[in-house]
């Protein structure tokens, strides 16, 4: 039943892209992206050979005409959701020196050497996005495509060397959990701690205590070091703290294997649960599975550059033909 | 600004977790606790003043009192100043991570710093009381200082900060600046009781020595008349560092997360 469902909002979704195409709503060079990656798309299914998929391909530009009036009707009764990240042109270029120079005496003494060479490397490169409220958006590629950069970019924690980043709304970050904490508090105070660090008031933070207690299972460790603590129990202490509210805007760097079993169906019933209010989700992973499983659209990103993106499985599936 | 000030009201609540983490955990593991605070310069005061009081001629004023004053200001600015420096290093992984206004980091160790300088000050007002040192109405004089020995601090430390970042190397270069700071801030001897008095400059222009000189003022009861030089030396100096550490500090605080 749920993945019927979804389905259905997938549907939607891409349609009301091609209306907002037709509207020039969105720049050429998405629809352009867009348009590369069905070609793209379309090719590997020629490939692979795989008949019901390629219907559905062949499908699709008849399709439009036909659901074009429903889809207005639609339009009528449900607004567009507002963007709610949107980057233009984003690059981040990071100066890699040969050599690291941290000291003042090595820095100097290449100074008058002149040998402070620097080489330079573009993490991002013309990365344009737009992310509509509600959409959960999969970011698929390999190590050292960019994704972490690109998250950090839109988390405000790295200024991009050029272009644009805009967010509406707040984001909690949920990557390497309870790396903020300090080890010689306790867990309690930890909680004070990180919580006014995602910047939560102290008596916000008093109020919903109880809750974060009780969803980490910490129990009576809570007024433990967390020097002293498991790895997953700070993690579970830092998915309860980060979670208490609901953010608007959810970043999850391939967190959702936090602690034993039972935590992660816990976990990630929450995490459900948050989805189906309609928080924006950006999702990082190396699989495209989980990528299926929890995102409604994806992109591709290699050196650097969006390579592709679209529907969920239209990529991922692209990205399991790029992995041969 | 608008965007300042909104981000000033958002993270206050982290502003003073941090400066009391850093006093919680300070003495956590210790039994006296914050004693110590007041522990440690009343220790040293007892040894500066046992090895010097013979060794140099007394002044009029009260030696032990003389040797405290000294010693609380330059122990408020030296911790206060090597805190700073290592504390945007210290956060580096929460940089890299969540949104915080970076600033944040080494203001809150000078204050929390500062707190304790406050909190040492009880030291002072004991042994005053000890050594039966008069009190007047220009203890209120001593604020003067305070406020002023706070803004160069800050100043310093986000100076210290943002370059430390960069440059490892920097927290050992400042220790032995400390000390060079340390022994022309006349904390155990007295400047007029100097065999070579051409060596008076040496004095001038050293701003920690200027606020020293108006706290003593202030504790001995004398009014700043004669200190005037000291006022608008510490004065200038510490607006000027100040302003000089907020723009160094803000013209490279978005590098920071490249380098910690």
């Amino acid at each position: 039943m749920a993945e019927n469902k979804d389905e259905t909002v997938v549907e939607v979704n891409s349609d009301t892209k091609t209306i907002s195409e037709n509207e020039s709503l969105k720049t050429e060079i998405e629809s352009k992206e867009n348009a590369a990656a069905q070609d793209r798309a379309k090719d590997g299914e020629d490939v692979l050979g795989n008949a019901g998929d390629a219907d559905t391909v062949t499908e699709e530009p008849v399709k439009p005409k036909k659901k074009k009036k429903k889809k207005k009707e639609l339009k009528k009764k449900k607004k567009l959701p507002p963007k709610v990240i949107v980057t233009e042109n984003l690059g981040v270029r990071f100066r890699i020196q040969e050599q690291k120079v941290d000291n003042l005496k090595e820095y100097f003494v290449r100074l008058i050497k002149r040998k402070l060479n620097y080489k330079d490397f573009w993490a991002l490169r013309e990365v344009n996005l737009k992310i509509r409220k509600g959409d959960r958006v999969g970011i698929l590629g390999l190590n050292g495509a960019g994704k972490s950069t690109l998250l950090k970019c839109i988390a405000g924690v790295l200024k991009p060397t050029e272009g644009t980043v805009t967010v509406k709304g707040n984001i909690v970050p949920l990557l390497e959990l309870g790396a903020g904490f300090d080890k010689d508090y306790t867990g309690a105070e930890n909680i004070y701690f990180y919580g006014s660090m995602l910047g939560y008031s102290r008596s916000f933070i008093k109020e919903r205590f109880k809750d974060i207690v009780d969803f980490s299972e910490l129990g009576n460790f809570i007024n433990v070091p967390v020097k002293n603590y498991s790895s997953g129990m700070k993690a579970r202490l830092g998915f309860s703290i980060a979670t208490v509210v609901e953010p608007e805007i959810l970043i999850l760097d391939e967190v959702l294997s936090v602690g034993d079993a039972k935590f992660r169906k816990k976990s990630s019933k929450r995490l459900e649960k948050m989805m189906k209010k309609g928080v924006t989700v950006l999702f990082v992973s190396h699989s495209s599975d989980q990528v299926l499983a929890n995102c409604n659209k994806a992109i591709i990103l290699d050196h650097g550059r969006v390579i592709a993106s679209g529907k969920a499985e239209k990529i991922c599936a692209k990205y399991e033909e790029m992995l041969q | 600004m608008k965007i300042f000030i909104q981000n000033l009201k958002k993270f206050r609540f982290l502003f003073w977790e941090l400066v009391k983490k850093d006093i919680k955990l300070k003495y956590r593991s210790s039994i006296l606790g914050v004693f110590w605070t007041l522990l440690e310069p009343l220790l040293t005061m007892i040894v500066l003043t046992l090895v010097f009081s013979n060794l140099l001629g007394k002044g009029d004023d009260n030696f032990p009192v003389y040797i405290l004053c000294g010693r609380l200001l330059y122990g408020f600015f030296s911790n206060g100043t090597k805190v700073a420096l290592k504390s945007v290093r210290k956060h580096g992984s929460m940089i890299g991570k969540v949104y915080v206004p970076k600033y944040m980091y080494p203001l809150s160790a000078v204050i929390s710093n500062y707190i304790m300088f406050i909190i040492s000050l009880l030291v002072l007002a004991g042994v005053m009381i000890f050594e039966k040192v008069k009190l007047t109405w220009y203890i209120f004089q001593a604020f003067i200082p305070m406020i002023i020995i706070l803004i160069m601090t800050m100043g310093v430390g986000l100076v210290l900060s943002t370059y430390s970042v960069f440059f490892r190397d920097l927290e050992y270069l400042w220790t032995v600046a400390c000390m060079l700071i340390m022994y022309t801030c006349a904390i155990f001897y007295k400047v007029e009781n100097l065999k070579n008095p051409g060596n008076e400059w040496i004095f001038k222009c050293n701003p920690l020595y200027s606020l020293i000189v108006l706290f003593r003022d202030a504790v001995f009861g004398r009014s700043f008349e004669n200190d005037m030089y000291h006022l608008w030396f510490s004065l200038i100096f510490s607006v000027v560092v100040f302003m000089l550490g907020v723009f160094v500090f803000w013209r490279k605080q978005d590098k920071f997360i490249l380098y910690v």
